[in-house]
């Protein structure tokens, strides 16, 4: 395998198309999709609901599978949900039955080639890496919203998948949690260099987060725009020029949405 | 009731087990006085004294404690037979649709069939032997735990399913440590009912049928309505009823609560 060649990018997405039977008939929720995921990027898919964004992390994932076109993760196909990428969900997920360190280790464990120290020392340092190293003994029950998802992103983080796949993992946070915690996910994204595609429909959040924007309308899903962002990391969500550029990727978004009313779609 | 801070508070709490105490032993004496007094026919209903002299005398002659030992033992094998049945059967009536809508439905309906009625069969089957009245016992449990290990496994949470499955989980790793500890809390409660059921269905069992390898304590409450001595009937159901209250209180009702409040759903 020559996954480490820099040229390969972490995941190339080649025309993908996927439809779901739903009660009101065969609805198509990402179509003719084709994007390349560079390594260690931070890409964020951005777009109303409906837009199929959240379909085509579960594609990403390998939790559903495409009716045409190809995902490659480096240069093998995605079939099936895999430890090489890990997914945050917009719940936290974890498992109450278990502390915040069994929630941790629930991925490490997975690997076999890992001893049982390895384990430890690695989840707990993803553990304090999120600020929760005192809170390795709680409950998930017993942690707030945003200290859960911190977890959750340990948990994600800690087995070191290839790429780190996000399901609007913020949306469910108060502003001021959440706020802090765009500030804690670039500061790890700097330290780590993960590739990290996250989904929101938050246009400032995927200002504020990623290196590379895209925009997707839609009935069916489909790619309308991408934006370069090349602010300095790390971002605040209040920066003028920041709050400019989403400005900018807002109004794309309207005018596309403006075609579809009017005159039908334009790929 | 909030924590008073008034000094009247300690004393109320000193007579929540006191004014319960007083009126049962107000009960108990009316009732001694009735039958001494001839108000009631002492055949029909025996003296709380004679029913404790009849509870001291089989106590320290051992007749009780063999008895209660006998039906205990039947209890517990039973109701492990019919756990350790009913949990995979559960199972793969959760995971299998066809075996759901055959053998699924099955329990469904058997659960509602009081389980003396398998009395008849059963001593067809087996005679008038230990295996019989096990055999009663199972049937009054497996179907309770099918039914609710079915339940409890097809209500878990689609998002543990999805979370363990990105992490690499699957096959029996998925069973084991995701849908078991994630249905537990359902199937300790199945298991309660088939407790209860088991302990119904013994109970009629070692009444109707005298089984020739032990001498229960049902046996034991119909050899007192042979010798027409209600004291004995009566003491046997008090008996009765306190092993059934012990399981509940020292087992059952603990194990709940632990599950529920280790996982924030109960303080």
């Amino acid at each position: 395998m020559s996954n480490e060649k820099t040229i390969t990018p972490a995941l190339t997405l080649r025309n993908v198309t996927k439809r779901f039977d739903g009660a009101s008939g065969r609805v198509t929720a990402v179509e003719d999709i084709s994007l390349d995921v560079r390594e260690g990027e931070f890409l964020v898919l951005v777009g109303p609901s409906g837009c199929g964004k959240s379909t085509l992390l579960s594609l990403l994932a390998g939790l559903e599978h495409t009716n045409e076109g190809s995902i490659l993760l480096g240069e093998e196909p995605v079939r099936s949900p895999g430890r090489d990428r890990l997914v945050m969900f917009q719940q936290d997920a974890l498992f109450p039955w278990l502390n915040v360190l069994d929630n941790v280790l629930f991925g490490l464990r997975l690997k076999p080639d890992l001893t049982e120290a390895e384990r430890l020392e690695s989840a707990r340092y993803y553990l304090s890496l999120v600020g929760l190293a005192d809170k390795e003994k709680a409950r998930p029950h017993e942690l707030s919203g945003g200290m859960r998802q911190r977890v959750a992103l340990a948990r994600s983080l800690a087995p070191n998948p290839r790429v780190l796949l996000m399901d609007e993992p913020f949306s469910a946070l108060d502003a001021l949690t959440r706020d802090q915690l765009y500030g804690d996910l670039q500061k790890i994204f700097t330290k780590r260099k993960k590739t990290i595609i996250l989904v929101t429909h938050n246009i400032r959040e995927a200002v504020c987060l990623g290196d590379r924007v895209v925009l997707l309308s839609p009935h069916p899903g489909r790619i309308r725009e991408v934006f370069e962002i090349n602010l300095p990391r790390p971002r605040r969500i209040n920066d003028p020029e920041l709050a400019s550029l989403a400005a900018k990727v807002t109004t794309a978004l309207s005018s596309h949405l403006n075609d579809g009313i009017n005159g039908g779609p334009h790929a | 009731m909030t924590e008073s801070t008034e000094a009247h508070m300690p004393k109320m709490k000193l007579a929540r087990p006191v004014i319960p105490t007083i009126l049962a032993l107000a009960f108990l004496g009316g009732w001694e006085w009735f039958v001494r007094t001839g108000h009631v026919n002492e055949v029909l209903v025996p003296a709380p004294s004679h029913i404790f002299k009849w509870f001291y005398e089989s106590l320290t002659n051992g007749e009780l404690l063999s008895a209660t030992w006998v039906t205990m033992r039947r209890l517990m094998i039973g109701f492990a037979i019919g756990a350790a049945l009913g949990v995979p059967l559960g199972a793969l009536c959760a995971r299998v649709r066809w075996i759901r809508d055959t053998l699924g439905v099955l329990a469904l309906g058997l659960q509602t069939l009081p389980s003396v009625c398998w009395v008849p069969l059963a001593l067809l089957w087996f005679g008038q032997e230990e295996s019989a009245v096990l055999f009663v016992v199972v049937m009054g449990t497996v179907w309770a735990v099918v039914i609710a290990v079915q339940e409890s496994v097809l209500s878990v949470q689609p998002l543990y399913l999805r979370a363990g499955m990105t992490m690499g989980s699957k096959g029996w790793h998925m069973w084991s440590h995701v849908i078991f500890p994630a249905a537990l809390p359902g199937i300790v409660s199945g298991m309660k009912q088939g407790w209860a059921f088991a302990w119904r269905s013994l109970m009629a069992a070692e009444i109707f049928v005298v089984i020739l390898t032990g001498f229960g304590l049902g046996s034991l409450l119909h050899a007192g309505r042979e010798l027409l001595r209600m004291d004995q009937v009566m003491g046997v159901m008090a008996v009765v009823v306190g092993v059934g209250l012990l399981a509940d209180v020292i087992f059952f009702a603990p194990l709940e609560r632990w599950l529920r409040r280790s996982r924030g759903l109960e303080r």
